[in-house]
């Protein structure tokens, strides 16, 4: 469905410190494939209107709604609007769209997901879709790596924990760049070489998909990580923002 | 249409901008996969299909070519334009006058090192409408820009504009690339707003 079509908010709440989570009911509802986006259209009084694009964090299996993390982006035009909007009110949502930053249980191989802040969002969506079959898929090996400024940046993180309890095979591994609380036994630094090759090595010749988001530098970082640790550049996909 | 009370604009432009888009003094990057580093030691560019004469240069010779600086305006699918970038290129039409392109040449597919692929009608390549690009604001392209070398094509929606451009063929009909077999518009043109398929 590539129209676009009015969306009502059913559902807001807080995932982080700086993102909020947007969930709308939509008339004409298309299942999605995780890793899609929707636009979404503000127009106000005077006419003017804008568009911006924003991943899907619901999995398709959740039918007739559609749920988005957006980081409230400070003097941004689309964002601090769709913070501060309130169960009812509308917006013009267009999707689903895109082809390529996409996965679903149908794609052989392990699985890699490597996301910096909000980019988390298109691969909480692809770990929903795998929840949802965890029967079929509880021999997948998952491996989420999600960098973060610091804990109350981590999105989503009660429900990953519960996802890591309940699927053996899905590792969920955290690095946080600023500020570590003195508790923490995850990683402590950016993104590097050397955390990737710990996180990821020993899947580099079991064919594994790999999907790489957030913004440009972080993903340029990632992705050209994977790639000199051997992984197929083909097999790496990659979302850049920002 | 949805009224947002309470919506204001923010954002705003010297000039006009294709429906939908905002001005971005940024620039972002816009890619399917890692960036590939290409050394301009191994670049090469391949013209072929629908041609009397196929060519292909390396970068020493590509750099014999005479090439032009060009300003133009650039809107990406992913809503954002950038105004004035500067650009150093060789014109498509000096391309096209080497290898001279048969009569049932309709189109082009342009090919990029890492697998990409876009259309173009033949049309859109020439009379001073395309470029390949060689520099960028001064300087060499960056590689996440697209660099060594890139096409430009700055009335279609940037990914027109393949990055690190290795080939050209000239066919005699219009074949979807990367994009266009993922549900973007076999065309793109930013002031219609051909973002999508059935757009």
């Amino acid at each position: 469905m590539t129209e676009w079509q009015p969306a009502t908010l059913i559902e807001t709440y807080k995932i982080a410190s700086d993102v909020a989570s947007l969930t709308f009911r939509l008339q004409e509802w298309t299942a999605h494939v995780p890793g899609q986006h929707y636009s979404i259209k503000l127009t106000s009084p005077n006419g003017y209107s804008a568009q911006r694009d924003y991943s899907v964090a619901s999995s398709p299996e959740q039918g007739g709604k559609v749920e988005f993390g957006v980081k409230y982006l400070e003097g941004g035009e689309v964002s601090p609007y769709l913070h501060t909007m309130k169960i009812g009110q509308q917006v013009e949502l267009r999707g689903p769209l895109g082809g390529h930053f996409t996965w679903n249980t149908s794609m052989q191989g392990p699985l890699v997901l490597v996301g910096g802040g909000t980019g988390v969002v298109p691969l909480v969506s692809m770990i929903r879709h795998l929840m949802r079959h965890i029967d079929t898929e509880s021999t997948r090996e998952v491996i989420l790596l999600g960098s973060f400024k610091s804990v109350d940046y981590i999105l989503y993180h009660d429900e990953l924990e519960d996802y890591a309890q309940k699927h053996k095979n899905f590792k969920l591994i955290f690095t946080l760049t600023r500020e570590t609380p003195p508790w923490w036994n995850g990683y402590r630094s950016r993104i590097n070489r050397d955390i990737l090759k710990e996180v990821f090595g020993h899947l580099k010749d079991q064919s594994p998909l790999s999907y790489v988001c957030g913004p440009t530098a972080f993903v340029e970082s990632v992705a050209s990580g994977l790639v000199s640790l051997g992984f197929d550049t083909l097999s790496i996909k990659t979302e850049r923002f920002g | 249409m949805v009224v947002n009370i309470g919506f204001k604009q923010k954002r705003t432009s010297n000039k006009t901008l294709p429906p939908g888009q905002y001005e971005t003094h940024d620039f972002p990057v816009l890619s399917k996969g890692p960036t590939p580093m290409v050394d301009t030691n191994d670049w090469s560019l391949k013209v072929s299909g629908l041609v009397e004469q196929p060519l292909h240069w390396d970068w020493e010779s590509f750099s014999k070519l005479p090439n032009m600086e060009v300003t133009k305006d650039i809107h990406c699918v992913t809503k954002w334009s950038k105004l004035d970038t500067k650009w150093t290129g060789v014109s498509l039409d000096v391309i096209m006058k080497l290898v001279n392109p048969k009569n049932s040449a309709t189109h082009i597919l342009a090919f990029s090192s890492d697998g990409y692929s876009t259309n173009l009608p033949r049309i859109d390549i020439s009379d001073g409408k395309a470029w390949i690009a060689t520099a960028y604001d001064g300087a060499e392209i960056p590689p996440e820009h697209g660099g060594p070398v890139r096409l430009l094509i700055p009335h279609l929606y940037f990914w027109k504009s393949a990055k690190w451009l290795d080939e050209i063929k000239f066919v005699d009909h219009d074949e979807p690339g990367f994009w266009e077999t993922r549900g973007y518009h076999m065309y793109g043109d930013p002031w219609k707003e051909q973002r999508y398929t059935h757009d």
